[in-house]
């Protein structure tokens, strides 16, 4: 027995009959992705691991052009057999269209705006799947999927049905993510009447329905669990407040992975199937550090509302503390004459467009030997990561940027911690008063600092969660009150002219 | 492939996925999400395959669109990937 008949007599009846070397291709493809993600352990090696991705994806995508050749077989008004030209150019063309698109909003896009482009991202891969589903329940035979009468095999049915589902949740729940995060459509949580009940009723009509496709194949089944499922995926975003989008975009992340899961189910390809498996777990990992990171479960944030718990607290009295206010030149000085500074950067920081600022106050520190380190909060920025992309941008060095575990102990050390565009994160009442709403979220121990520097556009705001911030008032603090942007602006003026 | 081959890849991936999604630095978590979001875009095998095949017009041009869709994902996610990754640098000396 040679080698192509014994792969052969591996790849069984069910599934489209592929050819063996195409299915080691793809499983060459899907050992690349895992290879791709392995890269990003570190700073260093992570270029090389996108690159692994890049030939993954040209192996896969090349593998199905050259096996799935469209093909004319002659009619009676055209005799010619041989490939189909024109729908060879269709094809082509597709892919070039989406390739001039994918490139110009890869460039043009401001690294602010990451959490959208990621969430208009992941609509595209959940409405590509349920096309792709759509199709193959159109064409069956075309799929390798059903038998000479065109009924559709059972399994095939459920991976359809399931494809079809989870891609239309992760496309409609995907834009209106990318809506809240874009500021289209308010951030805050949205709630309808009764919409537990609306929500687990439709996730039962679907579950049940692609149940029933097993037995009835029927157009109107399809479209229905197409339909209900593009209502839920609407319907389980809209009460989900702005502040819990990270946990949504990491959620949406990991469905778009099942969806193509799914599909590499119907079309027996390994490439997908370990890619669908890499997304969905990466996904719902994601998501889980960003649940740990702001102590919420991941049923409270599919459940929504948090934002509007957040306004209702807003209207409690509070009492006048005495807190003290300080100038640029006041912290340019405490700075200059610091040994070591913590910088706590929050998203505020980034809306003001402070980072390039920021980082040159920095490089002015560093100049006069104070030693400047950055403390990132895994819920900083808009998204998991975001605010290391945005120091990134600026220029900031990854090696003086530290995650909340590996600094936490480094605060009591601290001459100044410079806590601009942030609140939550470091507020002390998350560790002590258990009657407050963030209790139990990890903070940043910027009170333990000898100086606390706290940019902040006034004192009457609150932070996300709706709660005062004990720091303020503390006699070490020394607010600093105006737009980050200007602050820091001023403050590197001083350090410039300062001379000290 | 039967089923309960395919099942078994597909279930010892998830686990290489949650060790190698583990090993990821957090500083990198946002271009690990356009990353995944780049590769799953490798549903353009099926969204190929559609576009091919004869026999059902609205089945090729279904297969067209998500070809379009999923190249703006595949260029776009690697693209956007390349430009974030182009940005870390290590601290001079």
């Amino acid at each position: 027995m040679d080698f192509q008949s014994i792969l052969s007599a591996a790849t069984g009846e069910h599934g489209l009959a592929v050819n063996p070397w195409a299915a080691i291709a793809y499983l060459v493809a899907g050992v690349l992705f895992i290879l791709s993600l392995r890269g990003l352990s570190s700073p260093a090696t992570a270029q090389a691991g996108n690159r692994f991705g890049m030939m993954g994806m040209t192996i896969a995508v090349v593998t199905t052009l050259v096996t799935h050749v469209p093909w004319k077989t002659g009619d009676a008004t055209n005799s010619y057999v041989g490939p189909d030209l024109v729908g060879i150019a269709e094809i082509l063309g597709a892919i070039a269209i989406g390739a001039v698109i994918g490139i110009v909003m890869a460039r043009r896009i401001a690294m602010t705006a990451m959490p959208q482009l990621v969430a208009a991202f992941h609509s595209l891969v959940g409405l590509a799947a349920v096309a792709v589903a759509a199709a193959a329940y159109l064409n069956p035979q075309a799929f390798g999927i059903a038998d000479a009468a065109g009924q559709i095999y059972t399994v095939s049915r459920i991976e359809m049905g399931l494809g079809i589902a989870i891609g239309a949740i992760t496309f409609s729940g995907s834009v209106i993510a990318f809506l809240k995060l874009n500021g289209n459509m308010s951030g805050a949580a949205i709630m309808l009447p009764g919409r537990h009940i609306i929500n687990l009723g439709t996730l039962a009509a679907i579950i049940g329905l692609v149940a029933y496709f097993t037995v009835d194949q029927s157009p109107w089944v399809f479209w229905t669990v197409t339909g209900l499922s593009f209502l839920i995926g609407f319907l389980l975003i809209i009460p989900i407040g702005g502040a819990d989008m990270p946990v949504v975009v990491s959620m949406l992340n990991s469905y778009s992975g099942w969806a193509a899961a799914a599909m590499g189910f119907t079309l027996g390809n390994t490439a997908m199937i370990i890619t669908g498996a890499l997304v969905g777990s990466s996904g719902a990992i994601l998501s889980y550090i960003m649940c740990r990171a702001m102590n919420r479960s991941f049923i409270s944030v599919i459940a929504g509302g948090f934002g509007a718990d957040a306004a209702a607290s807003d209207g409690a009295s509070k009492e006048q503390r005495p807190w003290k206010p300080g100038s640029a030149d006041d912290a340019a000085f405490l700075m200059s004459q610091a040994d070591t500074v913590i910088i706590v950067p929050g998203y505020g920081m980034a809306v003001a467009q402070a980072q390039h600022a920021l980082r040159e106050m920095g490089d002015l520190l560093k100049k006069e030997g104070v030693t400047v380190k950055y403390a990132i909060h895994p819920v900083a920025g808009r998204m998991p990561g975001h605010m290391n992309v945005l120091l990134a941008e600026a220029n900031v060095p990854y090696d003086e940027v530290f995650e909340l575990e590996d600094i936490n102990g480094e605060f009591a050390q601290a001459d100044v911690a410079f806590v601009i565009g942030a609140n939550d994160v470091t507020n002390p009442s998350a560790k002590t008063d258990k009657t407050s709403p963030i209790y139990g979220m990890p903070v940043l121990d910027v009170e333990k600092a000898k100086t606390v520097l706290f940019v902040k556009r006034s004192m009457g705001g609150v932070g996300y969660a709706g709660v005062d911030n004990d720091v303020f008032y503390m006699d070490q603090t020394m607010m600093l009150l105006g737009d980050a942007k200007k602050m820091t602006d001023d403050i590197v003026k001083a350090l410039n002219g300062g001379g000290h | 492939m039967d089923f309960i081959a395919i099942f078994s890849i597909f279930i010892l991936a998830c686990f290489v996925g949650y060790f190698v999604v583990w090993s990821v630095t957090p500083a990198l978590h946002t271009p690990l999400m356009s990353v995944t979001n780049a590769i799953s875009s490798v549903i353009i095998v099926g969204a190929l395959i559609a576009s091919a095949a004869a026999g059902s017009a609205s089945s090729k041009w279904l297969g067209l669109a998500a070809v379009v869709m999923a190249s703006i994902n595949i260029f776009g996610g690697f693209a956007v990937t390349a430009r974030m990754l182009a940005m870390y640098k290590k601290k001079e000396r």
